[in-house]
């Protein structure tokens, strides 16, 4: 893992610690697993609050929308959820992949 | 994640410990392992200690369940003991790997700012910096000066602390030398065995980017192997 990356999640847990003394629900999605090219390592984290709020990336822009979406679900509901996210090869050439992909994210509520 | 985990999370990147968080992923099992140890059975302690090891998150399965393991390593450092011309491309090589790099050089006309632009400069004595810098597990040590009153000292804080890597510039010759003095400072023979001397991965190239590139080679080998 190149180590920019321990920057960014010194700032996904930061934000994740400010929502909740805020008062706010907030949920942690993680990339756990990729098949293919993907654009975003495991380990890879968003940070989600009950608005919708989100800071932090789990795919480089393609998914964010849905896992932030299912977020909310689990900040309302407290069930941890397990999503699959196919890349079809036009998708991906959109984000700028060579061969498509596919990402599997942990979503969890923040309790 | 328990609010818990977070805050433990949270208060060991500020502390540059290394710590790994475990879950379940059917929200079950959600634990921190930090020095080896954590509320785990055993055998997905063994799988943190490896990932962490590894700097590598991955999801594994255990007793039929799916579980993950997020590493959360403090970022790697690299100290350089001598700003000579070796310094100059290792400097820039650790620092595209990821290294936060710091320069120890006492000698001022040696460590200016003009000859070293992009990197923190400690003027201090070797031993005094790296005391001060706090050497640990994510941190190696390379000593590049050629003079013992500079690199000895740095050794000595090195061997004592859990760096993963300690490298001294010197032939095998200036090395011999080297261990009779740090056995009379009464290290043992397992401690003076860290070092890497003659410095660097024998790739064949005497330049000094050629040594610089051997000598971040074998710091990414002590790193993953």
């Amino acid at each position: 893992m190149a180590d920019a990356a321990v920057g960014e999640a010194d700032a996904i847990l930061d934000r994740a610690a400010a929502w909740a003394a805020a008062g706010r629900g907030v949920a942690l999605a993680t990339v756990v697993k990729t098949w293919g090219s993907s654009p975003r390592a495991v380990g890879s984290q968003l940070v989600v609050d009950d608005a919708g709020a989100f800071e932090g990336s789990v795919s480089g822009g393609c998914i964010e929308g849905a896992v932030v979406m299912e977020a909310r679900r689990t900040i309302e509901d407290g069930e941890p959820r397990l999503l699959d996210f196919g890349v079809s090869d036009e998708e991906a050439w959109e984000v700028g992949l060579a061969c498509g992909g596919s990402i599997e994210v942990f979503v969890e509520k923040l309790a | 994640m328990k609010a818990e985990t977070l805050a433990r999370l949270r208060a060991a990147r500020g502390e540059r410990r290394p710590v790994a968080r475990v879950a379940a992923l059917d929200g079950s099992v959600d634990a921190v392992v930090e020095d080896g140890e954590g509320p785990l059975p055993e055998p997905v302690l063994e799988v943190a200690r490896a990932a962490l090891k590894q700097n590598r998150s991955h999801d594994f399965e255990h007793e039929g369940g799916r579980w993950f393991v997020q590493v959360f390593n403090p970022p790697l450092r690299l100290i350089v003991v001598g700003a000579v011309h070796i310094s100059q491309p290792l400097i820039g090589m650790a620092a595209n790997l990821g290294y936060d790099v710091t320069l120890v050089d006492p000698r001022g006309a040696f460590a200016t700012a003009a000859r070293f632009p992009d990197v923190a400069i400690c003027d201090e004595w070797p031993d005094d910096a790296l005391e001060a810098l706090g050497v640990d597990g994510r941190t190696a040590v390379v000593t590049l000066t050629h003079d013992p009153k500079l690199d000895d000292p740095a050794l000595h804080v090195a061997l004592r602390s859990e760096a993963f890597y300690v490298g001294a510039l010197g032939s095998r010759r200036t090395h011999a030398k080297r261990v009779e003095r740090l056995v009379e400072a009464g290290f043992d023979e397992a401690a003076i065995g860290r070092i890497r001397a003659p410095i660097g991965l024998d790739l064949g190239g005497r330049a000094p980017a050629e040594i610089a590139l051997a000598i971040a080679a074998q710091m990414t080998e002590a790193l993953y192997r």
